[in-house]
């Protein structure tokens, strides 16, 4: 078997979407290297969040390809996809509201292990587990809750056990949609230095509408609208394009 | 306080035999079997979110198998019961594909109209189960030679069944598995991006309830030594769910407390009042009403109550 290698961490080749008659998706493409640093931006309803989820595997695109680590997952199931190392967070919270920050931590873990189908031997009883899971909550600063249910948890703190739920799979690309979304100045510093934080081992793609925080932690940004690209390149040459201040920054 | 309510949930299992008369024990036996019956249908339910009102089939299906292996067919007890589990586990396996197709109402409705199929066939096919009549002077199996046809060793039988498939759902509902359900219940989509394959983890625990369902069957037709198409009917499901649903869904001990309570209600409340169908009614209203999450959830919070009260 060869394996196949274009030398990107994420390539997105002339993506289509469409809802009905509205196009959400217009021949998108994207080259991201790995260990990138990648900023999305634009308007709302700019497409963003429904690449996303197309990258993800929510959505199947009309037609495109989508290639990870050069393995075309395009018409992948989403936890295919995981295994082979994608993990994402939503912009609308998605935990277990009802379970303790450790288990929400620890079915992160579990999905990428053989032991998930494992059915007569108490989870409890996977210690490693739960250490893994209290030291991913001590890393985005939350070992203290651990215990607690997500449901007892303000809404900064739900927006870092995402992250954590995330970062514990250790992934190759990981999606954060919005993850500055909602969140106070001090948690935004928080949790933008436990972003900047993530090892280069893991190729970072963000959707983020707070410039001032996502700017500094990106090193290429994309600029969406209307579902199509409209400039995409170096952090500094992206900014001072003029078709971004037109889209986005003058609005 | 824990250790007193075990101890008395042992007591009340293991005294029967000892102090109550043969109409009581096996009242009891027919209770352990309910609650195998509803403890599987509650890992659909309750720990699955996919509200089945089909769960009879299982029961039925293996039911059905064997008494006609042993009765028709000349097998043995052991082998019998071997192939019935196994047939009703092949049944479940091609339910399960039809039924996933769909969830919530579209899940129900699949699972109550494959039922229907069933419960159709059992009336019409009469050269094979004998239609309406059903199939009579059936007989016990004699584990390791113990003849299970006084009232008390049967009970014995049923007890010992009955404690291992509830340590066995309860192991199953604790395991790595059994999180990856309730977080499948709870947010598929989440779980399908960390790597668990949602459809997969239905559709296993769709044949584990359908396994159990089986077991419940095979005691139900030992106990009855008679077996029926009613025991197939949209009733026979619909009986176990309201069992789920008064005990409690998505816990343990919820689901063998509803059955308790549906069986003795129609068992025992019918020998005194005729329309004992309004009574159920009316019970199920005054649970649905007063502890919306079922007995068990709902006599958990009481107790908490008074002990927040008294302290």
């Amino acid at each position: 078997m060869t394996a196949p290698s274009s030398g990107f961490a994420l390539e997105i080749t002339a993506l289509n979407k469409a809802f009905g008659g509205l196009k959400v998706t217009q021949g998108v493409s994207l080259s991201i290297r790995p260990g990138e640093r990648r900023l999305i931006i634009g308007p709302n309803g700019a497409g963003k969040t429904t690449l996303f989820n197309q990258i993800s595997g929510d959505m199947r695109p009309n037609s495109g390809q989508i290639k990870l680590f050069g393995k075309d997952v395009t018409m992948f199931a989403p936890y295919r996809r995981a295994h082979l190392g994608l993990s994402r967070t939503y912009q609308i919270i998605t935990l277990f509201a009802g379970d303790t920050l450790e288990h929400n931590v620890t079915l992160g873990l579990l999905g990428l292990l053989p032991s998930r189908w494992q059915m007569w031997r108490p989870l409890s009883s996977y210690r490693h587990l739960a250490t893994e899971a209290r030291r991913t909550l001590d890393s985005v600063g939350l070992l203290h809750l651990a215990d607690h249910p997500v449901s007892d948890l303000a809404y900064g703190e739900k927006r870092r056990v995402e992250l954590a739920m995330a970062l514990s799979q250790k992934p190759r690309v990981l999606l954060l949609d919005e993850p500055l979304a909602g969140l106070s100045n001090s948690e935004r510093a928080t949790v933008k230095s436990e972003i900047a934080s993530i090892s280069r081992e893991t190729t970072v793609v963000m959707i983020e509408h707070d410039m001032d925080t996502a700017l500094d932690l990106a090193e290429t940004v994309t600029l969406l609208n209307y579902g199509r690209v409209i400039v995409d390149g170096e952090r500094d040459t992206v900014i001072a394009d003029e078709r971004t201040r037109e889209v986005y920054l003058g609005a | 306080m824990k250790w007193i309510g075990s101890a008395l949930i042992a007591a009340a299992l293991l005294l029967p035999p000892f102090v109550a008369g043969d109409f009581y024990i096996n009242l009891a036996s027919q209770i352990l079997i309910a609650a195998i019956f509803a403890l599987s249908l509650n890992l659909l339910v309750g720990f699955g979110g996919m509200t089945s009102l089909g769960h009879a089939s299982y029961l039925g299906v293996a039911a059905y198998l064997s008494a006609l292996l042993t009765s028709r067919y000349g097998f043995g007890h052991g082998t019998a019961a071997l192939i019935s589990i196994l047939g009703t586990i092949v049944m479940a396996a091609f339910f399960g594909l039809i039924a996933l197709r769909a969830t919530g109402l579209g899940f129900l409705m699949i699972t109550l109209a494959l039922s229907q199929v069933l419960w159709g066939l059992a009336y019409r096919m009469s050269n094979i189960t004998n239609g309406d009549n059903g199939l009579a002077g059936l007989t016990r199996p004699s584990p390791f030679g113990i003849s299970l046809d006084s009232a008390a060793s049967f009970y014995w039988f049923a007890l010992i069944v009955a404690a291992f498939a509830f340590a066995m759902m309860a192991i199953f509902v604790s395991s790595s598995f059994g999180s990856s359900l309730k977080g499948v219940r709870d947010q598929p989509r989440r779980m399908a991006a960390l790597g668990f394959n949602p459809w997969m983890i239905r559709w296993i625990t769709f044949i584990y309830a359908g396994f159990w369902g089986g077991v419940a069957g095979l005691l139900y037709v030992y106990y009855n030594k008679y077996i029926h198409p009613t025991s197939l009917s949209t009733t026979s499901s619909a009986e176990a769910l309201l069992g789920v649903i008064a005990g409690g869904s998505g816990t343990l001990g919820g689901p063998a407390v509803g059955a308790a309570l549906v069986l003795l209600l129609k068992n025992y409340a019918s020998a005194y009042i005729e329309r004992w169908n309004m009574l159920l009614g009316l019970v199920f209203l005054f649970i649905v009403l007063v502890m919306p999450t079922g007995i068990v959830p709902g006599m958990q919070k009481l107790t908490a109550w008074f002990r927040s009260r008294s302290s």
